[in-house]
Order: structure tokens, then sequence, then C-alpha cells
């Protein structure tokens, strides 16, 4: 089989593949998940499964680590069939998986949690003798870790060097990242990206699973692009472009350059004045001014958990700020409730869609009546016609008007929400001012281009827009003005033209508290 | 002051703590895999009864202790069935499991009722260590189930702390999704754990009968210590040694009215209120335990009471 593959740059040809898949397909109830699928990594280097949500990535990764047992075609390792029924069959094979969402007990140390499992160990735990080997799995491939800190107390990226140095300790040489970057920092990202090529120049395999082009420009040997459940290209990244990359994942030619210019106008549309939340005792909003002008896109970014939900409920007055004011055009509508919020012309996407956004047992015709000025009845016509409308423009994949939101995948209950909250906006008579959270997470880079293009026209018309995502390459792109949320303070703020990159990063990282890694 | 009483009072508290301390550290175990049994006053019943028709039937003492800690075990594997396997509401399962134990030990006892057992455990006297004064009759003149519920206390400590099987447990108490992606059989686990905690209430019932109450009676036998060890669990922030130091507090309020009124700078109290004692303390700390914040700290595991479903991870 390793003639019909082309060896990859930092491969050696004469070895066969450390994993493969041969022609295998995946089907789930009324989905092909992966059509035919051949993929396969060399030792000692990185090979990328690039492709949209929904592409197949994930069950083609499942796949290789064990987690699905393919209905047609195998597995190879070093060129030898082999039947994975489980994860942990994965990882005796040598095969380890790190999850986008951590496999980790919080209340355990990474000692523990190295060894959780894990059959080679003996049966009363050597803990000092695991400790001295996870220290060293961690020097030796740059990822430093206190082997007895305790999971609760470590940062995200902290803990993603713990899911590591778990399948190294394993002895894993074939390591699947599953979207890795995807809660790291920039800083977090290079530390990453260093680790990945000490673990290629041990000759360990990588595959990884992203969606973001720069990246993968950066970090891979090859990358097999997926859509539909189906490779539409494999190339080796010596001999492609990120334009390239993008067309062979949505199929068609895209602008992957982003649009951005300043405020159209100086009025003052929306301010946060010293705003403060305590929860718990603890200060997660301190003293944060925010101002956004009529046609003007301010977005904020951060890493998770640095105090984003706070502010977003507190901009939007479904929790009542400690201090500080929030004033939308002339009306000072602090601690006032989201109704007198929305009143005052805001409207807001939540981070969380189904839950605080949509009501997940109500059908699309109602969610979307939610919102709208009622009087004693409800006018589920136009509220009907006002979705049908929007099934159409935004491609939202449903039965139709009536199905219940909590049936919609992520992507398109998504779409039903931003369709909801971004009808009118900027229009006279229509909400003047949004909060979005995350606007394109979890959308496919057609209806993410889409909601961008929303997005500048509403900002066109005079509206002001805040985004609040963690993804910073998205409130980079559509910003004209941004600022960086670290602890719950703004750690930094400007023109987003005008911002180094390299200052976002450390202020993401809070430069000053992070220890020299 | 009389201090001969109350250095008694303080030896019997020790063996007042010990169905206590027994009956806490097997809820303890099926806790700490994310099981909450409230049942251990049915399954303590269900040993105190059966301890009893063999010690009646056969004399023998270890036997009636084994068949009773069995029975207990056994009678548990109910509820590991209901909400492991069923994933049932385990607060729902837990109470069936008292008043079903209620019933049933009634049902078994009915011949036995208020017959006498001429057993005890004879203590162990420590040669010249029993002449201490005070540590001698409290630590070194004890029945040998004394020092089998420390030992198991002690056992309990490195097994969950030292062992990859503790490891396995705590991490099935804590995030059964995580231990079942790390190859950890979280069902298997937390039935071997609930019935572990059976045997051990099981044991602590039979040694009430064996060796405190002198006879079997439905309502007098246990009086309530099952619900007191439930306490005892969160009162010892899941850690079995202070399961042991709070068992010889409950002991000691169990035991505390001999002492008491037998004093004469003790007000006046009505023996009665006195024997309220022990479930004082009991509401008193299940009440301080209310407050979220605390029960984050004590460190309640994190899973406790949440059935495991794969498919929902």
């Amino acid at each position: 089989m390793s003639s019909a593959v082309e060896a990859g740059p930092g491969a050696s040809p004469d070895q066969p593949a450390a994993i493969a898949a041969i022609n295998v397909t995946k089907r789930f109830p009324g989905v092909l998940a992966n059509d035919a699928v051949d993929f396969c990594v060399w030792p000692g280097e990185v090979h990328t499964i690039l492709g949209e949500n929904g592409a197949g990535k994930s069950t083609l990764a499942a796949m290789l680590c064990g987690l699905y047992r393919p209905d047609e075609g195998h597995i190879e390792r070093n060129g030898l069939p082999v039947r994975l029924r489980s994860p942990r069959d994965g990882l005796a094979h040598g095969i380890g998986m790190v999850h986008q969402h951590f496999r980790l007990v919080d209340r355990f140390t990474v000692a523990e949690n190295v060894v959780l499992g894990d059959p080679d160990q003996t049966r009363i735990l050597d803990y000092r003798e695991i400790e001295k080997r996870v220290a060293e799995i961690g020097d030796q491939f740059g990822l430093p870790i206190d082997p007895r800190a305790l999971i609760s107390n470590l940062t995200v990226g902290q803990r993603q060097r713990v899911e590591i140095v778990k399948m190294l300790y394993r002895g894993a040489d074939v390591l699947l990242l599953d979207e890795p970057t995807a809660v790291l920092t920039p800083p977090e990202v290079e530390a990453l990206f260093t680790t990945v090529r000490s673990m290629t120049s041990e000759g360990k395999a990588l595959v990884f699973i992203s969606h973001k082009l720069g990246e993968v420009m950066e970090i891979s040997d090859r990358v097999t692009v997926m859509r539909a459940g189906a490779v539409t290209g494999e190339v080796a990244t010596s001999e492609t472009n990120q334009r390239h990359l993008a067309e062979l994942m949505v199929g068609r030619p895209v602008e992957v350059d982003t649009r951005r210019g300043s405020a159209t106008t100086t009025d003052v549309a929306f301010t946060a004045t010293g705003l403060t939340v305590l929860d718990a005792g603890q200060t997660v909003v301190d003293n944060v001014d925010i101002t956004v002008h009529r046609g003007e896109i301010v977005g904020i970014a951060g890493v998770a958990g640095n105090g984003q939900r706070p502010l977003a409920r507190a901009l939007a007055g479904v929790i009542k700020p400690n201090k500080g004011r929030v004033t939308i055009g002339d009306n000072d509508v602090t601690g006032k409730g989201p109704k007198a919020a929305r009143r005052a012309g805001l409207s807001f996407v939540p981070e969380d869609r189904l839950g605080t956004g949509l009501v997940p047992g109500l059908s699309l015709t109602d969610n979307m009546l939610l919102t709208r000025k009622r009087g004693f009845f409800v006018d589920r016509k136009s509220a009907r016609a006002e979705i049908a409308a929007s099934i159409d423009a935004y491609e939202i994949k449903t039965p139709g008007t009536e199905a219940e939101a909590r049936n919609l995948s992520g992507g398109n209950s998504q779409k039903v929400l931003l369709a909801r909250e971004l009808a009118g906006l900027g229009e006279s008579g229509g909400p003047q001012a949004i909060i979005v959270s995350s606007p394109t997470r979890g959308l496919d880079i057609g209806a993410a281009e889409f909601v961008r293009g929303l997005l500048h026209e509403a900002r066109q018309r005079g509206a002001a827009v805040l985004i609040i995502s963690e993804d910073l390459e998205e409130v980079r792109s559509l910003s004209d003005r941004m600022a960086v949320l670290y602890r719950g303070r703004i750690a930094l703020e400007g023109r987003t033209d005008e911002l180094p990159f390299e200052s976002i990063g450390l202020a993401m990282a809070g430069v000053a508290e992070e220890e020299t890694a | 002051m009389n201090d001969a009483v109350f250095v008694l009072t303080l030896a019997a508290a020790v063996g007042a703590a010990v169905p206590i301390a027994l009956a806490a550290l097997g809820e303890l175990l099926a806790e700490t895999s994310g099981v909450l049994n409230l049942g251990v006053e049915g399954m303590m019943l269900i040993g105190a009864v059966m301890a009893f028709q063999v010690g009646d039937a056969t004399g023998s003492l270890w036997l009636a202790l084994l068949v009773g800690s069995l029975a207990g075990a056994l009678f548990s594997s109910i509820h590991a069935f209901l909400c492991v396997t069923l994933r049932a509401n385990q607060i729902v399962s837990g109470l069936a499991l008292v008043i079903f134990g209620t019933g049933l030990s009634t049902f078994i006892g009915k011949s036995i009722e208020g017959k006498p057992l001429d057993t005890d455990f004879t203590p162990i006297r420590w040669g010249f260590l029993a002449d201490i004064p005070v540590l001698g009759p409290l630590l070194f003149d004890q029945d040998p189930m004394v020092y089998a519920t420390i030992a198991i206390a002690i056992a309990i400590t490195l097994y969950l702390n030292r062992t990859k099987a503790g490891l396995a447990v705590r991490a099935v108490g804590e995030s059964p999704g995580t231990a079942d992606t790390m190859g950890v059989a979280v069902a298997a686990t937390r039935y071997v754990h609930v019935m572990l905690g059976g045997l051990l209430a099981g044991m602590a019932g039979a040694y009430l009968v064996l060796g405190q109450v002198p006879s079997w009676s439905q309502d007098g036998t246990t009086a309530g210590i099952g619900w007191i060890a439930l306490a005892l669990v969160v009162f010892a922030s899941w850690r079995p040694l202070r399961v042991l130091l709070g068992a010889f507090l409950f002991g000691f309020a169990r035991r505390a009215n001999f002492w008491l009124q037998g004093e004469d700078w003790a007000p006046d109290i009505p023996a009665e209120f006195l024997s309220m004692l022990p479930y004082l303390l009991t509401i008193a700390v299940l009440v301080v335990w209310g407050s979220r914040d605390l029960r984050r700290r004590v460190g309640s595991p994190s899973a406790l009471g949440v059935p495991y479903d794969r498919a929902e991870r």
C-alpha cells in the first residue's frame, strides 16, 4: 500500500506509514460521515486533516484512535492491519488522542491523571517514580509541568500539556490532536508548535485536526482536505497556499481577506463605564470601560473564562453589575433588566445558544416571536413569514418553520438566533446596537462569510456592534477597534490595524503574571 | 468531678463508635465511587437480624458476624442494580432500601423478638498497657471489633490514596466520563463499592446485636445509627481516619447521658433530652453542610448522586 501514497517531507519512504486508514467508510443514521477515505501519516511528520464542521474529520480521527470502528475498510499500523475496539485498544497500539474537551479529573494531580487506567502500573502506585517520569517527559518535549499540581489550578494551556504528557507516558507514538489551538493564547500556540516539532524530530507521527488555515500552513507537512465526508485533496504544504486550501475545503473560490475600516460616525451608541461584576466574592469583571460608536464594530478578545460571559450578561442587562453604568443611546439601563435594554435598542446573541438564546422546546416560529413586539395576541403569521425568509437567506437546514429548536444542529440553531437578533439592525425603528458572543463559532466558512457580511451591512447602516469572542482571528478580522480581556480587566485596547499581533498575544496571556515558560 | 464515671463513659464511647464507624466507612466507599446510598439503616437492620438468627441457631459469634455482613452486601446489591444499571434516582432508591429493610427484618425477626442472645465479644487486654490510667481502658482493653474497625479505616485510607484500584474508584466518583475513557470499568467499580458499603453496614448491624444490645427489636437495635453514619461521612469530609474520630464523638454523645446524669454540676436535664444528643449533632452537621460553598470545600465527590450514562457524555 505504501506505493500508492506519496511520501511526505520529513518522512522516509522505505518505512511503512505509522498509521493509515485504507478506504474507510463510516455511516451514521442518515449521514455518510466518511466515504471511502484514504489517509496515512509517516513517522516524523505532521499531517493535518482540514475541513469544516461536519466534513467528517472528527469521524476519521475517531476511527484512527479506536473510538469508532469503520463500517468498511480498515486501519493499518506500521503496515499491518489492526482492529481497534476502544480508545484503550488504540493506546495499547501506541495511538493517543488529545480531545478538544480534555479528559482530566479536576481534583486529581497531574501524576494521578497520567496513570489513571494505565494497565502497566503496579498495584500499589509508586508516585515518586511516576512523578519523575512525568517531569522527564515534560523536559524532553518542552512541556514543563509540575506533576504534583492539581488540574483545577492549571490554565487551559497547561491542561493540554497534561493530556499530551499522558499520551506520551503511555508510550503513544501516533498522536492525534483535535483542534488543539482553539483554546490557546498565541504564545501558548507557539509553545505547542515547538512541542509538536520536538515530537516529530523524535520520529513520532502527528495528526492535526483543524480548520484554521494559517496554522495549518505553519505546522503541517501535508494536508488532507475533507468535504462532506470525502477527501477533496491531499497536498504538501510546500506546494499550496491558504487560498487553494480554502477552495478545496469549501468547493468554490472564497474571499479570505477581510474588510475593515474606521467608524462611519462619532456618535456614541453604547457605553459601559467602570463596570464591575462579582461572582461568589470574586471579581470577574473589573472596572471595564467600553464605548461603541454608531457605525463601528468593536471586538473583545481573550482566552475563555476571563470574564467574557459575565461581561456580556451585564451589558445586556441579564445580570446587575455591582458597580458601573451601562447606557444605550441616551438611556441609562444599568440593572434595569434585559427588557429595558431591548427597549432601548439593544440586541443580544448570548454564547449559550440553546438555553439562553433559543428555547429548545419551542418551534422556530415561536422562538422568533420571543423578541418581537406583541400585543395581547401574538402575530404568528408575520413571524412565520420572517423565519421562512431567514431559512432561505441563511440556508438553515430544518424540516420547516414549525420544527423544534432543539432538533437543529449547532450551526443551524446559531443561524436562527442570528436571524432573529440581526433583523432590522441599524434600520430606523429597529435595534441600533448589538452584542454578539462568538458570531461565527460553529458555522462553516460559507455561513461565516454570510454572517460577517450581515454585520458589516449593519455597521454601514450605522449600527453599533460589539463582538465578544475567544477566537482571536475572528475578532481581528471583524472589528474596527478591539480590546483584550484578561482576568476581567481590559488589558489592551486600540485600533485593530494598529495593534501588533505580539502585544495582543502577550495581553491575552497576561504577560506580567505568566511564569516564564 | 466523678473521674471514674467519666473514664468509663469514654471507654464505652469507643464501643459505641464501632457500629457508627463501620457503617460510615462503608458509605464512604460507596460515595467515593459516586453512589449515594441512603439505605444504611435498612442494610444494618438486615445485617443485625441475620446475625441474630445465625447466632441464635449456632451460637457462633464469628459465623453470625460473617453472615450478617454478607446479608448486608447482598441487600445493597438491590441499590447497585437500581442506581447503576437502571440509573434510578439514588435518593429514592436509598429510601426504598430503608423501608424495605425495615419490613423485611421485622418479618425475619418474628421468631426471635425479645429473645436474649448469649453472645458477647471478649475484650482483649494488652497486658500492663491496659492498666495505664485513662488510656488503658480507652485503647488497650477493648473488644476485637474495635481494633478491626481501626484496621479497616487505615486499610481504606491506603487503598484509596496509594493503589491503582483506589485511584480508579476516586476517578469514577469525580468524573465517570474521564474514567471510562481511560479504560476504567465504571459500572463494575460502582457495583463493587456499593456492595462493600453494604458489607460494612451489615457488619455494623451484626455487631450491634452481637455485642451491644441484649436482644433483637426492629426499632431498638439500630436506633437511627444508619442516619448518623450518613451525616458522619459528610462531617468527616470523606476521609476514613476522620470518620474514626467523628464516630468517637458521636459515640460519646450516645453515652454521655451516663456521665452527665451523675454529675453535680450538670443541670438537671431529663434523660430523654440527653438521648437526643447524637441526633441533634447529626442535624447540626447536615444544616451546616447545606451551604454549597462548604460542600465544595470539604471535597464531596463531584459526581456523587449522578448516574453515569456513556451516551450522554
